[in-house]
């Protein structure tokens, strides 16, 4: 297909294309998502109290950086979604690898978890404001029990995934049981677990705005119950465009990551 | 090649078939039975099996797919535990994996996190030696598979052929008592494997150590053997130790020689007897 035209390429299944089209195309779908917003509302289509316009709501941007509210509610959300992220990573990753390598481990964990891990975290908000209260511990705890018992699955199942041919040239090199765990499941394992931070961390944004709307007094989450109590929904509009800009450059960072420290596997 | 850990590099014209002429045994396999069950089933795989290589002989066990004879490998390398019987290396009673006894399996188990150099040291630093030592020894085993401009390469980009060589040098590097191979060369291409089968020889010639190689390809048996033991499956047992007076070095060419052929018609004639 070396010879065939640009238009040819496109309209071919699995065909590449230009890098410079790939950009264009990225940028091209949020022309038309913000042509479309901006034809509904300054045409007055959509009343302002439903949806705001493009410029109001980047003035509202603007006027919550200056007085520096704005980064206090953003560093609020981003600080429980970090901590409840990392304490629920940093538990679960060995764990998880302990559980999908040795049955023992995985025949004492696996009906606890089983259980756990269809249980919606939101049953579980009254419950944890009732033991903790309602500051940042327990917006920590939300996302710590929303997302650990997910994790630990993923890990045992990427454990488990690890060839036994691996483990079996290990032995007859002079590993030691130990060995294996550290030298081979570990370094196995890694660029499955960085895949799974990346698609839990999604869910951790998710969990610490269910979090502050129940119970916060600051957060992006806080700020948007705030905003529909006063129908500011430029204020709304802003919070949730925050979160999807906050989820993009966590995913870059966990793209990076995984080329950078696993890039023998690609 | 114990003279390697004296930081002094063996290398060059002696005769591995000039060694082991009369020396002792290495590897001792005696009435070794296998059995597999699930639940109410049990499949009997090796039965009662018993074989020899001297040291630095290269046995080989030649058999139809499913005859038991990769079984027999694992076993001797500690990775499964037989139901009957005892398997010896150098007197020692096998418990168990270990560095003793090196592997190069069919499948391609380079660790894919580690470079090539990486690889060829895995086992030495396992064993904890010194840095120094364990350069050396990674920098001449990879001279002797040819593969020195590719230590810093990733195992994926390597072939799989050059996959299997950097498999030997690590399977060396760690000096074992005997190199256990499981149709490290099935996965090839002819013409890779028919090279593979030359290097081995080569760096076999080199190194004299015990080999115990297994294999489906009758050609191979012979080409490689000093001693050729023929299986037959289900439950597998050993059918005929043929012993291989070719002179070596060989080359592919062997293949039309009396000899070679009259090992065939042999080994072919146990095979087909047993299909019938």
């Amino acid at each position: 297909m070396a010879h065939a035209s640009l238009w040819q390429r496109c309209l071919t299944p699995r065909a590449t294309i230009p890098k410079t089209l790939t950009w264009s195309a990225g940028i091209g779908i949020w022309l038309v998502v913000i042509a479309l917003w901006s034809l509904v509302t300054y045409s007055g289509l959509v009343r302002s109290i439903f949806l705001p316009t493009p410029t109001s709501v980047l003035s509202t941007a603007v006027s919550m950086i200056g007085d520096g509210s704005l980064w206090k509610d953003i560093w609020s959300s981003a600080q429980v979604v970090l901590y409840g992220f990392l304490l629920s990573s940093v538990v679960a990753i060995p764990l998880g690898i302990l559980m999908g390598s040795f049955r023992l481990a995985q025949a004492f964990l696996d009906p606890l978890v089983n259980f756990m891990r269809y249980l919606p975290v939101t049953a579980f908000v009254p419950l944890f404001i009732l033991w903790i209260g309602i500051g940042i511990e327990q917006r920590v705890t939300v996302i710590f029990f929303g997302i650990f018992f997910q994790q630990l699955v993923m890990i045992a199942d990427i454990s488990r995934g690890v060839s036994q041919d691996l483990i079996n040239a290990s032995y007859t090199l002079g590993a030691k049981r130990r060995d294996v765990v550290t030298h081979v499941l570990f370094p196995a394992c890694l660029p499955g677990v960085i895949d799974m931070m990346r698609v839990t961390m999604g869910w951790a944004w998710t969990f610490v705005v269910v979090a502050e709307l129940v119970a916060a007094n600051s957060g992006l989450g806080y700020i948007s119950l705030k905003a529909m109590r006063g129908f500011q929904v430029d204020v709304i509009f802003l919070s949730i465009g925050l979160i999807g800009l906050l989820g993009l450059v966590t995913d870059q960072f966990f793209r990076l990551l995984r080329k950078r420290l696993t890039s023998w596997a690609l | 090649m114990g003279a390697l850990n004296d930081g002094e590099i063996m290398r060059g014209g002696i005769q591995p078939s000039m060694l082991h002429t009369g020396s002792r045994t290495c590897l001792d396999i005696r009435q070794i039975g296998l059995t597999f069950s699930s639940g109410q089933q049990s499949v009997t795989a090796l039965e009662d099996i018993s074989l020899q290589a001297a040291e630095n002989e290269f046995a080989v066990i030649v058999g139809p797919s499913g005859c038991g004879k990769s079984s027999l490998l694992y076993l001797t390398a500690g990775l499964i535990e037989p139901t009957s019987g005892e398997i010896r290396v150098n007197d020692k009673r096998i418990d168990g994996p270990g560095a003793d006894r090196g592997m190069v399996f069919q499948a391609y188990t380079l660790f894919p996190w580690l470079n090539v150099r990486d690889n060829v040291e895995y086992g030495l630093k396992r064993r904890r030696l010194p840095a120094a030592q364990r350069k050396e020894i990674v920098e001449y085993y990879l001279r002797e598979v040819g593969l020195e401009r590719f230590a810093d390469a990733w195992p994926r980009q390597l072939s799989g052929g050059m996959m299997q060589r950097v498999a030997i040098a690590r399977a060396l590097a760690n000096d074992p008592d005997i190199l256990l191979m499981d149709e490290p060369f099935g996965a090839l291409d002819s013409q890779t494997r028919l090279s593979m089968q030359q290097l081995l020889l080569n760096v076999w010639g080199h190194n004299s150590k015990t080999v115990l190689f297994v294999t489906h390809d009758i050609d191979e048996a012979i080409l490689l053997a000093d001693r050729i033991y023929v299986m037959s499956g289900r439950p597998g047992v050993i059918s005929r130790t043929i012993e291989v007076h070719l002179p070596r070095p060989r080359t592919s060419e062997i293949v039309m020689e009396k000899h070679f052929l009259d090992i065939k018609r042999e080994i072919l004639g146990i095979l087909h007897h047993d299909d019938t």
